[in-house]
């Protein structure tokens, strides 16, 4: 690799505001037999929910079936639910093992979360380029998405869970680890790969030199 | 530390799980490698555009279908 002088990087990612906060409060009403509140939590996380279910069914079909399951389970399991962790993340954990079942019943030997890959590659990037300052203000939002949801869809379903819920649901290595059944190094393994082999595929279209 | 050390824990260091030495090489190392920093910096990058990405709306006969399942749900528990 070259050399040449930078200041280092230093923040993490930025974090969405999934989680507002009145959620303690609605789910407490719901609880109490409020059904607008339930209505008014289903409407805040349709479209995160679906997108989850899509992304690790990769079928739309299926995503929706999973997605009404994940609500219905919830509602009928909103007495058991604690608070020990936030409400969203319990309706992510949902999702997951309903949108897991699904895909296990389609591809039975496909998917298997808790085998160790080895994918023998070499993790080094090679070819390296900047991409520059806000590579994806040059995509309209329609173009961003299809881009993101074909580079995340061509990942390996086992890197591709991780993934979502990591760094898209916000989910700890810990709460990951727990939701699929695996071990946090596993889960950390699965996570770098993941994110190397997305930079790589999102790398030929943000890259400086694709600056027309 | 080299290119290949800085690889294996670039997710610890974005995720700021490592201890203060580790850190210190590490950002010791990009200071001096510019490869390295670009793929820090567009890992980095990738996990930003994806954590900030808005789902697309819903399209509106799944957002019916979803809807209708739960009213149909809550009825039948409710009787």
């Amino acid at each position: 690799m070259s050399t040449s002088k930078a200041n280092p990087l230093e923040a993490r990612p930025i974090p969405s505001q999934v989680v507002r906060d009145d959620e303690p409060v609605l789910v407490a009403a719901a609880k109490g037999g409020e059904i607008s509140a339930f209505e008014t939590l289903v409407s805040r996380y349709e479209r995160k929910i679906f997108r989850l279910a899509q992304n690790i069914t990769q079928n739309r079909e299926d995503a929706e079936d999973v997605m009404q399951e994940s609500f219905l389970k919830a509602y009928e399991h909103l007495s058991g639910f604690q608070g020990n962790s936030r409400f969203y993340t319990w309706l992510v954990r949902i999702t997951v093992n309903q949108a897991l079942m699904k895909l296990r019943r389609r591809r039975p030997n496909v998917v298997s979360l808790d085998e160790e890959l080895d994918t023998g590659e070499e993790l080094v990037p090679r070819e390296v380029e900047d991409w520059g300052p806000s590579p994806e203000d040059r995509y309209k939002q329609n173009q961003l998405g299809e881009i993101l949801s074909s580079a995340i869809g061509d990942l390996d379903p086992s890197f591709r869970i991780v993934f979502q819920l990591r760094d898209i649901e916000e989910l700890s290595t810990e709460e990951t680890a727990e939701a699929l059944g695996l071990s946090v190094p596993a889960v950390k393994s699965r996570l770098l790969r993941a994110r190397l082999k997305l930079r790589q595929k999102l790398d030929k279209y943000f890259r400086r030199s694709e600056i027309s | 530390m080299n290119c290949r050390s800085i690889v294996k824990e670039l997710s610890n260091y974005l995720d700021e799980s490592l201890d203060i030495t580790l850190k210190d090489s590490i950002e010791q190392h990009l200071t001096n490698c510019e490869d390295c920093r670009i793929v820090v910096d567009t890992t980095k990058k990738t996990i930003q555009i994806y954590c900030n990405s808005e789902p697309a709306p819903l399209p509106e006969d799944t957002r019916s279908r979803l809807h209708e399942a739960l009213v149909k749900h809550l009825r039948r528990v409710r009787a």
